[in-house]
């Protein structure tokens, strides 16, 4: 799979790498072989990557503008066809154009909402799993609160306080996002700390924030990794349900939920407004789903004997 | 002649991995009459997967391959995988290192034996009870009805090690393939399970097969000994002429344990030669 | 006791609270001369791992005194203890994190003491345990048992400790490289003048690093004897009679059996 050179192959997987820098990219490299013999993980890669590039190429792909509207008269809700090779929506907007601009808002939203539950989960997780106690206490009970909430009613809830937006949504989602992941850092961590290599950290006089930090972080990381991308799938739906609403991104803005939203009305006799950013949804998150399945098959050398 | 209990010949264990085929086990072949076989060697001798092919309990996607491969004069290669596991259990059966993993965790002790008891012998709640009783005395325990309601959690190492053998023998097979049934136990204990394992063994005439890493222990326990290295069988001795070792390995591998009576400083280090997994 | 490096008093170490309180050491002493090796016998239970550990302040002890150099030790152990007092691990394949390669394990000592210029030392660190430099940038999974038991050791022995307390060191390994791991531990002692306290359930073992040795039975002391002693069969207490004639190996149809043979 990899287009490597048998040299660059060899020199990844040797057993006896010359610098820290080789040894950590043969691990990636090993990683990454694992994940190619899974034709399904593979697929999934492909679709998110495709995601990506689709949205920074958007603009040299797209044939027409995402927000104005053609001729009102003659270019509303018209089927696919060669010149709007998806159709357009009741605005006489190019769908396959409006679809190319709004990869960006969902890798956006993918992306921060990441960027933003991943730190708060891994540190409220592996605090809380290290030290045990009544430090554990609090914060669990802190995690259970957000996690009783339904995380759609409380983004609702957020959104009607901060005002509807996609800033505000990814916010909503992110604060909805992290208590899964504070759990499965806490389990990790605390099969972790009584490891003997983390005594051994100990014994060597480390303090407890260079053991989490450095030790007990790195290990998390990977299985929150893969729980990050598994809901993955779940972010975009989040935020394609707050869109439908009327809560998150707002007209014109071409987010894919918003889109649904507005085709909603045509279902019937136009069904490609509301259909092909609904299968864009599903195909992003299905991609987002089986890479994630994949990683932690990858990730975790016990599966991959 | 009534054929050997066990016959192997040129058994194969291979795993297929990414990196190439594991060749496991490369050519094994003994026969086992109603006696004590010592399997020695250290880890990736070969030694467990040897005996696991034996049952039919190689992992997948491991592939097993033998020019003969026979139980009491059944063909177990050619023997359907319903057959396989009827004897299993009842004819030939094992017991593994650890008690805690091989034990159910929400079964009482009680429970598993009788379980294991009706699985093979259509008999009775109220037999299989009697049966289990019988055999927990058999294995040396003291008190059979307190101990068969308790959890595995809930008995030692020791007792664990010989409630496993309890529920292993009892239905009666004609050969039991041991583990390293006492690397797991405190040394005091170790000896109490051998006595138990070697009595039982002489009164119900059974075909045994211990494997271990302990060349000593084995050798004061089994009539013969089979030192595997890198998947082959290097020498076969018989207990009383460990001394008459000819292998380098097997020498090797004497020498180098630390002795209380005439010990060497430093020890002698096994100096591997290639030449001997050729 | 003059001239003791590492001293225990009284100690006792207990586990749980209420009344499910167990206790692990119940009122043990021990004292280590410099460049003696003593030795830790027991059975699983003993309390034998529990005293390793209360010494390098991995468990909290319920009462009693460590002393080093004839010092109290204080909670939590600082810097400079760590720097002196060092442990090996009885299973290597837990005791060095997984994703970090060889490198970064020897490093990470270097880098809490802020030992300035570290490249030099960690390659003579895998010197010293016979590894060459071509072991540095592995990962723990390229290695074998036998090498990452000497990795575990190496990184005991960067610091230059002058105590190495050895947990069970060679009992997960295979009889060819425990027999390896027990001659390097041996030549570093002598090399770098260490004094070592060694837990193990096997008195073979225990007998041929150690000179003293300490019996321990359910969290307390049952004798101590020397190696010596366990060699001729002087030994006093039927306990450690009875795990002598225990380690000698299994012996068919002892007196006291009905089973003919």
């Amino acid at each position: 799979m990899a287009g490597a050179s048998p040299s660059l192959a060899a020199w990844l997987t040797t057993a006896e790498p010359q610098s820290r820098l080789q040894a950590r990219l043969g691990h990636f490299y090993q990683v990454f072989r694992r994940l190619a013999r899974n034709p399904t993980a593979m697929a999934g890669l492909v679709i998110v990557v495709l995601l990506v590039l689709v949205a920074i190429f958007a603009p040299l792909l797209a044939t027409h503008s995402p927000i104005e509207s053609g001729d009102l008269r003659t270019q509303r809700l018209l089927p696919p066809g060669p010149v709007f090779w998806l159709g357009t929506d009741d605005q006489a907007r190019d769908i396959y154009s409006r679809l190319l601009y709004g990869s960006r808002l969902t890798l956006a939203v993918v992306v921060l909402v990441s960027v933003i539950a991943t730190p708060i989960g891994l540190a409220i997780g592996t605090v809380s799993g290290y030290f045990g106690s009544w430090s554990d206490r609090i914060l669990m009970r802190i995690t259970d609160i957000f996690l009783a909430f339904p995380r759609l009613v409380l983004a609702l809830a957020f959104v009607a306080a901060l005002g509807p937006g996609i800033e505000n949504a990814i916010i909503a989602i992110a604060i909805t996002a992290w208590p899964p992941y504070a759990r499965l850092a806490r389990a990790e961590t605390m099969t972790i700390r009584n490891s003997n290599f983390i005594h051994a950290v100990r014994l060597q006089g480390g303090s407890s924030a260079r053991i989490l930090l450095k030790h007990i972080v790195p290990l998390c990381l990977s299985s929150v990794t893969v729980r990050v991308t598994l809901d993955m799938a779940g972010i975009i739906l989040t935020a394609a349900g707050l869109g439908f609403l009327g809560l998150g991104a707002q007209p014109p803005t071409p987010e894919w939920g918003t889109m649904i939203a507005q085709g909603r009305r045509f279902l019937i006799d136009h069904w490609w407004v509301a259909a092909v950013p609904g299968v864009a949804i599903f195909v992003v998150s299905l991609g987002f789903n089986l890479l994630g399945d994949g990683l932690r098959d990858a990730l975790d050398p016990r599966s991959s004997r | 002649m009534k054929p050997s209990l066990l016959e192997v010949e040129d058994l194969h264990v291979r795993f297929p991995l990414a990196q190439g085929m594991l060749e496991a086990v490369r050519g094994v072949s003994f026969t086992l009459g109603h006696e004590r076989l010592g399997i020695v060697g250290e880890s990736g001798s070969g030694k467990s997967q040897t005996g696991r092919a034996i049952l039919g309990l190689t992992a997948k996607p491991g592939i097993v391959t033998a020019k003969r491969l026979a139980f009491d004069g059944i063909d177990l290669m050619e023997a359907p995988p319903r057959l396989r596991r009827s004897l299993r259990g009842s004819r030939m059966t094992m017991v593994m290192q650890d008690p805690s993993y091989s034990l159910n965790p929400v079964m009482t002790v009680g429970q598993q034996i009788v379980e294991a008891y009706r699985a093979h012998k259509r008999v009775s709640q109220a037999e299989a009870r009697e049966a289990a009783r019988a055999m927990l005395d058999a294995v040396k325990i003291s008190q059979p009805d307190r101990v068969m309601a308790l959890y595995p959690h809930e008995v030692s190492g020791g007792m664990g090690q010989r409630v496993m053998i309890a529920m292993m023998l009892i239905t009666g097979p004609d050969l039991l393939i041991a583990d390293e049934p006492t690397s797991a136990l405190d040394v005091t204990v170790r000896i109490e399970v051998l006595r138990i394992l070697d009595q039982l063994v002489a009164e119900r005439g059974m075909g045994l097969i211990l494997i271990s890493h302990d060349l000593e222990m084995v050798a004061s326990f089994c009539d013969r000994i089979l030192v595997m290295y890198a998947g082959r069988i290097v020498e076969e001795l018989s207990s009383g002429n460990l001394d008459q070792a000819q292998h380098p390995y097997t020498r090797g591998l004497m020498g180098c344990v630390p002795k209380l009576s005439g010990d060497r400083h430093p020890l002698p280090v096994l100096t591997r030669d290639p030449d001997w997994a050729r | 006791m003059a001239g003791a490096i590492l001293e225990a008093r009284n100690l006792s170490v207990r586990f749980g609270v209420g009344r499910l309180t167990i206790a692990a050491v119940e009122d043990f002493s021990f004292a280590l001369q410099a460049g003696e090796s003593l030795g830790l016998v027991g059975e699983s239970g003993s309390g034998k791992s529990t005293v390793l550990r209360a010494v390098t302040g991995l468990n909290k002890p319920a009462g009693g005194t460590i002393l080093l150099d004839g010092t109290p030790l204080a909670m939590p152990r600082g810097l400079a203890f760590y720097s002196a007092v060092q442990m090996v691990f009885q299973d290597p394949y837990a005791s060095l994190h997984p994703r970090h390669t060889v490198d970064q394990i020897l490093a990470e000592p270097l880098a809490i003491h802020r030992v300035a210029d570290p490249q030099p030392r960690i390659l003579a660190a895998l010197d010293e345990v016979g590894l060459g430099p071509s072991y540095r940038f592995r990962y723990p999974h390229q290695l074998s048992g036998g090498q990452r038991q000497r990795i575990a050791i190496a990184r005991a022995l960067i610091l230059r400790p002058r105590i190495v307390l050895l947990d069970e060191p060679t009992s997960a390994l295979d009889a060819s490289v425990q027999a390896e791991i027990l001659n390097l531990l041996e030549q570093l002692r002598r090399d770098l003048g260490l004094s070592y306290m060694l837990v193990s359930h096997d008195l073979a073992v225990v007998a041929h690093l150690c000179e003293r040795l300490i019996v321990m039975r359910g969290g307390r002391m049952v004798e101590t004897t020397t190696a010596a002693a366990l060699r001729d069969g002087s030994v006093t207490e039927d306990y450690t009679r009875a795990m002598l004639a225990a380690s000698k190996g299994f012996a068919r149809a002892p007196a006291g059996t009905s089973l003919s043979p």
